[in-house]
């Protein structure tokens, strides 16, 4: 599904460059859930950022789902963002001043699909995430394990290849995150491919596979066992 | 534009910020208002100053005689020139060619008229029938002085409709005679001039008659003359000049008065001054156009500023879009829609009031300068255009910085 040749990637700062990634060379194959971890400066948002088509590499290749991820314009990098990738930030990212179900319906709308046709969807992943009766509430009357999950709906709204979820559990509290970490065990279970950037080793065990990055090298790269987030909840 | 979801967002977003929504809309509408309000008043000023003109042709060449004041080939100063028939019968021959209307006049001021029991000060001129088109007198009823009358010096009268009024009240008075220092003239027709009422308290006889009747003898007081119009305003200006110079030029050296001497003859140029004063009418509403478009773009940087604060504010929102498959158009599509939004709204508003206003104003205001202020339909849609476009420029930068937001940037948590 994602496939990552030395991978490359500095920041210039003044005069200095800062070399970020030094070589990345990372597969992955549909229906994993795998999860990156490292300290802060060890790149991994840098990767997740480059695997969203957020940031570009400077050298290396990045292939996803067969097709090649290069010089992308704009315009294109929009459009492949909306139909290979779904979005799961920390912070959640809903905007605030629309409800739950519109919120979830926003990739939708970019995807053009009639409004009728995309509140039905919605409401579709809105069920899944178990919040179909928030459907009309305000990101803002929402606990933030109720916003993720809002978060995660909206991500699987445009049935995404791969979702990316960039320290999915950092604003929540423990049992919060093992219910949303439940919740995208379930979502891997049905076979979407997920990518988790976390520095929590707890929740990185309750994926299948854990890389470790530290200054912009992969040092460490095992499948394990997988703890089920359930047991804990 | 028409996309119902797109207007959704457009009113959410302007709901958030209502207040910053609102003051900008305030300083779009304020500039509309007061720059509807300047061209209806310049348009005002137009129509004022024109109908002032409208008294009489404005084509119109005025020539009297006065006090000579400098010494010239031996002649003190301080003669006094007396203008005659031949000096009118002399200028006409010379120029007919470029002569449209002419006329001698001979005045008496204070002219004391009775009808009956009414009577009435009134200024009597002796004059020839092209009398009626130089002053841009129509007639109410019955006819003005023919050329018969002046062959025959017939003892007959035109009066304005001001004496009418005020001597025969509401009975005709064609045929009737009124009495002119005791003198009987029979009525042959009531005039009216644009000029209104002080234009219309004259008596008009034939010339010859006047100056029998008032012992004028050969002499007359003024002559008129309009000039012939070509097609080309600035020829007729200049020819209407080039006239004026020569006949004030003939006359200065047939009564031996200094070239430089420019109290004894009084050339009033209509045309020219016409040309003054409308060229200081356009100078006028350039200048309101100018202010009102200044203040225009005063709201429009309002708008501007506006936007781009939204955009700032909005940034995460924006980044959270691009990340979500917003493409760069659809966003810029959505700010430049919104900033059209308010700008056309505000716009609207501020055309829609300044017309009412003019509107209400327009019936209150009496003077002789400023006359039914309006902003014709033409000048409305022009407005019109400048709001959208002030909109969709206002829009157009907070809009490009907006689609240049970089979601990874904007998504940053810290």
């Amino acid at each position: 599904m994602i496939k990552i040749e030395d991978l490359h990637k500095s920041y210039v700062m003044g005069s200095n460059s800062l070399h970020v990634l030094k070589g990345i060379d990372f597969n992955v194959k549909e229906g994993e859930l795998v999860s990156i971890m490292g300290s802060s400066g060890s790149g991994k948002s840098t990767l997740l950022n480059i695997l969203g088509m957020l940031d570009e590499a400077d050298e290396g290749s990045y292939v996803l789902d067969g097709v090649p991820i290069k010089n992308l314009n704009e315009k294109v990098a929009a459009q492949y963002r909306n139909k290979f990738l779904g979005f799961i930030f920390q912070s959640f990212n809903l905007i605030n001043y629309k409800n739950a179900v519109d919120n979830v319906a926003m990739p939708l709308y970019y995807q053009g699909i009639k409004r009728k046709e995309r509140m039905d969807k919605a409401m579709h992943y809105l069920e899944k995430v178990g919040l179909a009766q928030w459907a009309t509430h305000l990101p803002s009357e929402l606990s933030g394990g109720q916003k993720q999950r809002v978060a995660i709906a909206r991500a699987l709204a445009s049935d995404p290849k791969v979702l990316l979820a960039d320290e999915p559990t950092g604003a929540l509290d423990t049992k919060t995150s093992y219910e949303v970490m439940e919740l995208i065990q379930g979502i891997n279970d049905e076979g979407k491919t997920i990518l988790v950037v976390t520095h929590e080793p707890d929740i990185a065990e309750m994926t299948k596979r854990i890389v470790n990055l530290k200054d912009g090298r992969i040092i460490d790269d095992t499948v394990v066992k997988q703890v089920i987030a359930k047991s804990y909840v | 534009m028409f996309d119902l979801e797109r207007w959704q967002e457009i009113f959410e977003t302007l709901s958030k910020n209502k207040l910053q929504t609102f003051l900008t809309m305030v300083s779009v509408f304020s500039g509309v208002l007061i720059l509807i309000i300047l061209i209806g008043f310049s348009t005002g000023i137009q129509n004022g100053v024109r109908s002032e003109f409208e008294q009489d042709a404005t084509n119109r060449i005025s020539i009297r005689a006065g006090i000579t004041t400098k010494e010239f080939k031996g002649l003190n100063p301080g003669r006094r020139i007396q203008l005659r028939n031949e000096d009118f019968a002399e200028i006409n021959r010379k120029y007919e060619e470029d002569i449209e209307y002419k006329t001698g006049i001979y005045n008496i001021w204070g002219g004391q008229t009775t009808y009956g029991k009414e009577s009435g000060n009134y200024r009597i001129e002796g004059a020839y029938p092209d009398q009626q088109f130089i002053e841009n007198a129509s007639m109410v009823t019955g006819r003005f002085i023919s050329q018969d009358d002046m062959d025959e010096s017939r003892k007959i009268v035109v009066i304005g409709n001001q004496v009418k009024k005020d001597l025969f009240k509401d009975k005709d008075p064609i045929g009737e005679s009124v009495k002119i220092f005791g003198i009987n003239f029979k009525v042959v027709g009531v005039y009216t001039d644009p000029g209104g009422e002080r234009e219309e308290t004259r008596l008009f006889l034939p010339l010859p008659t006047a100056q029998k009747v008032f012992f004028g003898g050969d002499r007359i007081r003024s002559m008129a003359y309009t000039v012939k119009m070509s097609d080309n305003f600035d020829e007729a200006v200049a020819l209407s000049a080039a006239l004026s110079e020569n006949f004030e030029t003939d006359l200065k050296s047939k009564y031996s008065v200094s070239p430089d001497d420019r109290s004894a003859f009084r050339v009033n140029n209509t045309l020219e001054e016409a040309r003054k004063i409308y060229s200081l009418i356009d100078t006028i509403s350039a200048v309101f156009w100018f202010i009102g478009l200044g203040t225009i773009i005063a709201g429009v940087v309002g708008v501007g500023n506006i936007m781009l604060i939204v955009v700032k504010e909005r940034t995460k929102e924006i980044g959270v879009r691009k990340a979500l498959g917003a493409l760069p158009s659809s966003i810029v599509g959505m700010i430049l829609q919104e900033a059209i939004f308010i700008t056309a709204i505000a716009g609207f508003s501020g055309l829609f009031l300044g017309v009412i206003a003019l509107n209400i104003a327009s019936p209150l205001i009496d003077s002789d300068f400023i006359k039914f202020p309006r902003v014709d339909f033409a000048t409305s849609i022009t407005i019109v255009l400048i709001i959208i476009f002030a909109g969709a420029l206002a829009g157009y930068f907070p809009a490009r910085r907006a689609a240049h937001i970089k979601p990874i940037e904007a998504l940053r948590d810290e």
